[in-house]
């Protein structure tokens, strides 16, 4: 926890409020995607290119991002109808889990022998058609509406989680050592098992997780927040709108899921379970949280209600993601919004398709997890704290987060994102690398070299950069000839 | 669970719990919030196709 709360402080809170600002600072310049908001603050021919990143990241999310949305859907129908009353071994929630998303072998997801209604690829399938269709037909409004119910009701439902996993005690008399107290220790004791607290403190992978971690709960440095921000107005909040969704989302991932999931694994799995249930973040509440709601009262309902909320916040996720890669076709190519939908819906389709069908030990989903949904994000946060700092430079990056600020912004942030943030982020990566290049044990570094399917998920990634360079490529002709025709010099 | 494990708890969740309802209160207080206080998924992106 120390690491994630630096990070939080350091790099998380300075780096919304700059992806804000220099989101709105773009959009007043008539730029609503991340290649062109970087041209707006970057004149420099490279710019629109290092904006790549920012259409990268969250379609490459997006591709497993909606698997996990359908494990929600499926997860809220199987509690409903009793399928996930599975008794009192943990052991049959796990296996349950990995059988449904296929993580003992490759393409067993796509076995419908069980039954159709029973397979993950139906909810998939439910799923991605429900996300294109809100998409496509600009319903996301609608959904924002019913979310102003639905959010606050899923912190209900999580509280009502909260009070059936803190009065678990040692539900297991055999394992007496797996109580509720040694669960919350092995969320919050300082330091890793095994390890002195300044030792475990040593770990850069630990840093850079940290840091990783602080950007997905936030939606920093994914490049959606610059494209949203790019459509407000000049004398709209920037500063305690970015503040209330940072601790909203700190709120529920502290406060709620550090209380819920982790002690609730130990619980159940014991400490070698919850470290190797704990490996992907996104397995571990589909393998204990069905267990924690079949020992509840009403645990069906609440149960069924929680996943379908879960569900209905993953919908709201999946549909911001795209935006940066529509604003793109729009403002680059000159497309419709339902064109551009069309173009991106087959995209991912291909990709949450490779996805799914790699499914064993969860390889696929891993790999672009770790190099986009961490080494991505790094390179575009680092990115775009050295843009706000050091290009647009702090005095009319802080003038940009101030104007009709509902909150001041103390100016110390201004230097934390000017001297402290990069620097942060530097050191980070410099030990990581350092780390990954001298380890004698395998790592993301060497997977991606000798392992197949993660090779083959780097080599996804790199088709799909080099898809939005090309497209960049364009929308950059495209730019230069409105800015000759207005009088304008190109960058 | 340790003593240091008890302190990094109650610190973490009070931090974050404290940080949330604060927030919360300076936007209901705020005047007009919902044309000036905007989240991700309620800004319009004005680009509907006719």
């Amino acid at each position: 926890m120390v690491p994630y709360f630096i990070a939080l402080l350091l790099l998380g809170l300075p780096i919304a409020w700059a992806e804000w600002a220099l989101g709105r600072y773009g959009g007043t310049r008539g730029y609503n995607s991340v290649p062109g908001i970087f041209r707006a603050v970057l004149r420099r021919p490279i710019a629109p290119y290092l904006g790549a990143l920012g259409l990268l990241i969250p379609v490459v999310i997006y591709m497993y991002y909606a698997y996990i949305e359908a494990w929600c859907l499926a997860y809220s129908v199987k509690m409903a109808t009793g399928q996930l009353a599975l008794g009192a071994s943990q052991h049959n929630y796990v296996a349950y889990f990995a059988k449904f998303v296929g993580f003992e072998n490759n393409g067993e997801a796509f076995d419908l022998s069980r039954g159709i209604g029973d397979s993950a690829i139906t909810y998939l399938a439910i799923c991605f058609i429900l996300n294109f269709v809100l998409i496509y037909r600009g319903l996301s409004r609608g959904i924002e509406w019913f979310c102003k119910w639905a959010m606050p009701a899923l912190v209900l439902c999580a509280l009502v989680v909260l009070i059936r996993v803190l009065t678990l005690g040692t539900p297991d008399p055999h394992y007496p050592e797996r109580s509720l107290l040694n669960g919350l220790g092995f969320m919050w004791n300082p330091g890793v098992a095994g390890e002195s607290f300044w030792h475990s403190l040593a770990n850069a992978q630990m840093w850079l997780e940290a840091a990783g971690q602080i950007f997905f709960s936030l939606s920093v440095g994914f490049g959606i927040v610059l494209c949203y921000a790019s459509y407000l107005r000049e004398k709209d909040d920037i500063a305690l709108s970015s503040l209330t969704a940072v601790a909203g989302n700190e709120f529920a991932e502290v406060a709620l899921g550090g209380l819920i999931s982790i002690p609730a694994a130990f619980v159940f799995l014991g400490a070698a379970g919850t470290t190797e249930a704990a490996r992907s973040t996104f397995n571990l509440g589909f393998m204990t949280l069905p267990h924690v709601f079949s020992a509840m009262p009403f645990g069906q309902g609440v149960g069924a209600l929680f996943f379908f909320l879960l569900f209905l916040a993953a919908v709201t996720s999946s549909l911001s993601m795209l935006q940066p890669a529509i604003a793109l076709l729009e403002e680059g190519l000159g497309l419709g919004r339902r064109a551009s939908v069309t173009l991106l819906g087959f995209v991912t389709a291909v990709g949450t398709g490779f996805v799914v069908y790699f499914s064993k030990d969860a390889k696929a989903l891993d790999t672009l997890d770790f190099w986009v949904g961490t080494f991505c994000i790094f390179l575009l946060a680092t990115i775009q704290v050295i843009l706000f700092g050091w290009v647009l430079g702090i005095e009319r990056g802080y003038e940009e987060l101030q104007r009709g600020a509902q909150l001041r912004v103390p100016r110390l942030f201004m230097y934390i994102i000017k001297y402290v943030s990069p620097a942060y982020l530097v050191a980070i990566f410099s030990a990581w690398v350092y780390q990954q290049v001298t380890a004698e044990k395998d790592n993301y570094l060497r997977a991606a070299v000798h392992d197949p399917v993660a090779r083959l998920s780097v080599g996804l990634i790199v088709l799909v950069a080099l898809l939005f360079v090309l497209l960049i490529a364009q929308s950059v002709r495209r730019w230069n000839k409105n800015d000759a025709q207005r009088g304008v010099d190109e960058p | 669970m340790t003593y240091g494990g008890w302190i990094i708890m109650i610190l973490s969740v009070g931090f974050v719990t404290s940080l949330f309802v604060w927030t919360v209160a300076r936007v209901i207080r705020t005047p007009d919030a919902s044309t000036r206080l905007h989240g991700e998924i309620d800004i319009d992106t004005r680009d509907r196709d006719t």
